[in-house]
């Protein structure tokens, strides 16, 4: 009971608290870049959860199977970066293969996370903050989950605002950060929940 | 020599990554709380900048093309180790204040941009110093934003309390950083505006990551754009070529 207790806050914190991307700068690229509609934001979203749970899982696994034993602790810069690239490689070709619905709703989005900061950030943090395989996993979707709203809610603002008059030089790139900038302001409020 | 100072001007000027070229965004916002910081992030990039393009140029004959960028993945990834420990030996503070932006050095854009753009086609020489300069651009860059951060959001410079008004927190915080690269931005696109204006070539000016950057998504926008407008040009071009056709005919037909 306490261990769903402490699984619940991993998933509070890393959703909300330290938002990946309004908090800890991490996976700015896609933010910023594939937040202009809603629909293929949801789509970044969904590949980006789908990958990090997956992603933290088999790196949570190898940490405590293959590199502790063997005392290699520090290659897991090295180690999870192949391993991550490796595995959405492979994803891709099973989905191809095998789950053709899948693949044709994240298919497009798989290549482009593929050396993605938030992956290998997601992997470094559950080492660093010793979590086990299952907290490891938890603390990885509910990251990819914190992403997903995130830049939902972003791309629905930018499909508000596309049209306003604003001065020139303000125009496209400042506008998204100066709203990304006030959503992280909103999501200070959730540091209340810690 | 001469090229070796050109690479330097490139890399802190001309194509400064961080200013004109608007790479590696994710460092640029999370470390500058101080200026300190982004000095020691600067330079650590810069270490592992100089020593992988050093490296990559050496091996260039070597990596097969096909396998080129997990080849770079592993010899920046080294690189990034290496530091990584040497930070935590030698510079403790540092190391805890930068944290998990350390091992992250490994996904930076400019890294890898670099060893695809300039360190595979060109001598080992020319590509330290393009290293050297790209990591010193990068170092001034980042290291100015944390002046900037440092003194509105804790009135202080290098650490030090200058007590000359009441900081700005929120400058310190998250939400600081997204306003400072806006502002950064928003001067950017004047510079280009009024650049375009007169007649002047600004295309090198970008905001946001130019093709030959492996591993960031920024030009994802476009390709994804691309994939949702394939099907109405290929009607247009469907179009297109009927019209040419049509025009092709009627001109044997007059010919005739």
């Amino acid at each position: 009971m306490i261990q769903v207790k402490e699984l619940l806050a991993i998933l509070i914190a890393s959703s909300l608290v330290s938002n990946v991307v309004l908090s800890q700068f991490l996976g700015l690229c896609p933010f910023l870049g594939v937040s202009k509609k809603i629909k293929t934001a949801a789509g970044m979203g969904g590949a980006v959860v789908f990958v990090i749970t997956l992603s933290s899982a088999v790196a949570g696994c190898i940490y405590q199977y293959l590199l502790v034993p063997m005392n290699m602790e520090y290659m897991q810069t090295i180690v999870f970066i192949l391993v991550i690239a490796a595995l959405v490689q492979f994803v891709e070709m099973f989905l191809k293969k095998f789950v053709d619905s899948l693949y044709k709703a994240l298919g497009v989005y798989l290549p482009l996370i593929t050396t993605n900061c938030a992956v290998l950030g997601v992997a470094l943090t559950n080492v660093q903050k010793e979590y086990g395989i299952l907290a490891g996993t938890v603390n990885g979707f509910a990251t990819a989950l914190g992403f997903c709203i995130a830049i939902i809610i972003l791309a629905g603002i930018r499909e508000k605002t596309e049209y306003n008059d604003f001065p020139e030089a303000v125009k496209g790139m400042p506008m998204v950060l100066i709203t990304a900038g006030l959503m992280a302001i909103a999501f200070c409020g959730f540091a209340v929940l810690n | 020599m001469s090229k070796s100072l050109e690479r330097l001007y490139n890399g802190l000027v001309k194509e400064n990554p961080t200013l004109v070229l608007m790479l590696g965004m994710c460092p640029t916002l999370a470390v500058t709380t101080s200026a300190y910081n982004g000095l020691g992030m600067g330079l650590t990039t810069t270490a592992v900048l100089a020593m992988s393009n050093m490296i990559i140029s050496m091996l260039r004959k070597v990596i097969p093309d096909k396998i080129r960028i997990p080849s770079f993945i592993v010899i920046i990834a080294t690189f990034v180790t290496l530091m990584q420990l040497l930070l935590q030996a030698y510079m403790p503070d540092l190391y805890k204040s930068l944290g998990i932006y350390i091992p992250l050095i490994v996904v930076n854009c400019i890294i890898l941009g670099r060893a695809e753009a300039y360190a595979y086609k060109n001598p080992v020489i020319p590509s330290l110093f393009d290293g050297i300069g790209m990591g010193l651009g990068f170092t001034v860059s980042l290291t100015l934003i944390g002046i900037v951060r440092e003194f509105i959001g804790g009135c202080s410079f290098f650490g030090n309390e200058l007590g000359w008004f009441a900081p700005v927190g929120i400058f310190k915080m998250a939400p600081g950083a997204f306003f400072v690269l806006a502002l950064l931005c928003a001067i950017q696109n004047k510079i280009k505006i009024e650049g375009a204006k007169k007649g002047k070539d600004v295309s090198k000016i970008q905001s946001g990551c130019n093709s030959d950057c492996a591993n960031c998504a920024i030009d994802c926008e476009k390709r994804i754009d691309d994939i949702e407008i394939t099907q109405e040009d290929i009607d247009s071009t469907a179009k297109i070529n009927a019209a040419a056709i049509e025009k092709e005919l009627a001109a044997k037909g007059g010919e005739k």
